[in-house]
């Protein structure tokens, strides 16, 4: 615990360092003279977030830069999470907010004000694990397993919405995650399991 | 990313007066292109305006037709029976765009205001018009596969990569925004703009407008495709893409609209294809026709001659699924 205050410090004090930075960088067409002193207290002003996260509510401050992703895995240190890309393109960071899959990674904390989210770490009932995790498990639907949060995320999501009717729209509607090992086979074996079992719940 | 002071509009009227106040701020809504373009260093907002909260999410049957809100999420849209039943060309489009993910979060006005862009755009350490105008053009004697053929200029060959608005170009659709001088309606063929000598502006909006909503008319079309081509199955911009709606009466067509997507800085209409088809039966014979008449003019850059070659067939194939003939 100790450790962890000390690190969230540290990891603070870097951020700011790298803000100050990039403001030093900047062109001047975004910091024009006189400005400085205001743009940097503004650059720290942190604005009040209550969300809740995999059913536990929270009440912190972000800066508004920080995406739902960031917020997630250093505020929360919730790390099951990932960041792949970073850019919306491999759906790693899928996770569920108010029920709908989204990237976490393009959308900013402070915009999710009131929202429920859903994680991976929200997902099993305790020791029991979701139908989804018991069937990426048995047919063995990863292969590294780093793109396989954002898959079991988005897979229960693709049931809810109704959209596993069958392998190829499964395949359409699993489409923004993305799996470098190639397990997609085996994904969509997963995914027709658990759609054919009749249980999920998010 | 560079940080920014983050203010949540509670009404249009708040927005605009929020954006009036810091003309380097910026609106954001599902913020899917433009945290994305925040992120490479591409653009960089003082201010931004979280405009999520704002009543514009409607999807209704006016006496003007249908009413779609600018907060509307695109995968909403797309499943709503309204949509589906009596306009399918639209939902087909957004069923064709982006992930399921980014459709969760993506809005209509968003869609919209995504930019046009090509790779140069995005690297910054590239010459590009669009992202600093008078540095030159990357794609021009670069990499420009993905480019337009239609209406490019020597400043700007990028494409809209937008489904949504291939569609809405098709169905005549009109774009509401309201700003400090007011309300004001624009043709959604007027919205998107040519690269011309200002690149740098992808619509027509004026400083510190915000688009409200769109109106499609009462939609007439009876056959409808949306046809998309790309490098992969799914979840990638279009090479090319083909929205057809006819009107057709026993063989006869009645009406026609098309528009094309990949191929131009805004989608693009193929009124000389359009006047063609209309009065005509329709067979292939006469949608091949059109197909030439609609990729005249049309240029290459190189690596996207391809698409000269495609264009003609995809919007024959488009009419033959469309009518049924396919």
């Amino acid at each position: 615990m100790d450790n962890n205050c000390k690190n969230e410090g540290r990891r603070d004090f870097l951020k700011k360092s790298t803000a100050l930075a990039a403001l030093a960088v900047a062109s001047p067409a975004l910091v024009k003279a006189g400005e400085n002193d205001e743009k940097i207290a503004a650059l720290f002003e942190k604005i009040p977030l209550n969300i809740e996260v995999n059913g536990k509510a929270f009440s912190l401050s972000v800066e508004p830069r920080t995406t739902l992703l960031d917020f997630i895995r250093e505020q929360l240190h919730l790390f099951g999470t990932k960041k792949g890309c970073d850019y919306g393109q491999c759906g790693a960071c899928t996770v569920h907010v108010d029920g709908e899959r989204i990237n976490s990674c393009l959308s900013l904390a402070v915009m999710n004000e009131g929202k429920k989210i859903t994680t991976i770490e929200g997902l099993a009932n305790g020791e029991e694990l979701h139908p989804m995790q018991k069937a990426f498990i048995k047919h063995d639907g990863f292969q590294c397993g780093y793109c396989t949060p954002g898959q079991i995320m988005s897979a229960v999501a693709c049931i809810n919405e109704g959209h596993a009717n069958s392998r190829d729209e499964v395949r359409e509607f699993m489409s923004g995650n993305i799996c470098r090992c190639g397990a997609y086979p085996n994904i969509v074996d997963a995914i027709m399991q658990t759609k054919k079992e009749g249980s999920t719940h998010d | 990313m560079i940080n920014f002071e983050y203010i949540r509009a509670s009404s249009v009227k708040a927005a605009v007066e929020a954006l009036a106040k810091n003309p380097t701020g910026g609106f954001i809504a599902g913020g899917t292109n433009l945290i994305d373009l925040m992120k490479r260093g591409v653009t960089a907002p003082t201010r931004l305006i979280d405009i999520n909260n704002l009543p514009l999410k409607q999807v209704e049957e006016t006496s003007a037709g249908l009413h779609i809100g600018a907060l509307a999420i695109n995968s909403e849209v797309s499943a709503n029976d309204l949509v589906k039943n009596n306009y399918p060309l639209l939902s087909m489009a957004f069923a064709a765009g982006a992930s399921a993910q980014l459709r969760n979060m993506a809005t209509v006005g968003g869609n919209m205001m995504q930019k046009t862009r090509c790779s140069y755009f995005y690297d910054t350490a590239m010459p590009c018009n669009k992202r600093q105008p008078g540095s030159g053009c990357g794609a021009l004697q670069g990499h420009n596969r993905m480019h337009a053929i239609f209406g490019a200029s020597d400043k700007c060959i990028a494409v809209h990569p937008s489904d949504m608005c291939v569609a809405l170009a098709a169905l005549n659709a009109t774009v509401t925004v309201s700003g400090p001088k007011g309300e004001r309606k624009i043709l959604f063929t007027d919205f998107h703009r040519l690269p011309g000598d200002k690149p740098e502006l992808d619509n027509t909006l004026q400083k510190g407008e915000i688009i409200t909503g769109v109106i499609i008319p009462k939609n007439t079309f009876n056959k409808n495709h949306y046809l998309k081509i790309r490098d992969r199955a799914s979840y990638a911009f279009a090479l090319i893409s083909v929205a057809a709606a006819l009107e057709v009466s026993g063989d006869t067509i009645k009406k026609a609209s098309l528009a094309m997507g990949g191929v131009a800085h805004k989608p693009w209409r193929l009124t000389e294809a359009e006047k063609f088809l209309v009065g005509k039966t329709a067979t292939k014979e006469n949608f091949s026709k059109a197909a030439d008449l609609a990729i005249k003019g049309a240029k290459g850059y190189g690596h996207n001659n391809f698409k000269l070659k495609m264009a003609p067939i995809a919007i024959v194939e488009a009419l033959m699924i469309a009518t049924g003939i396919a």
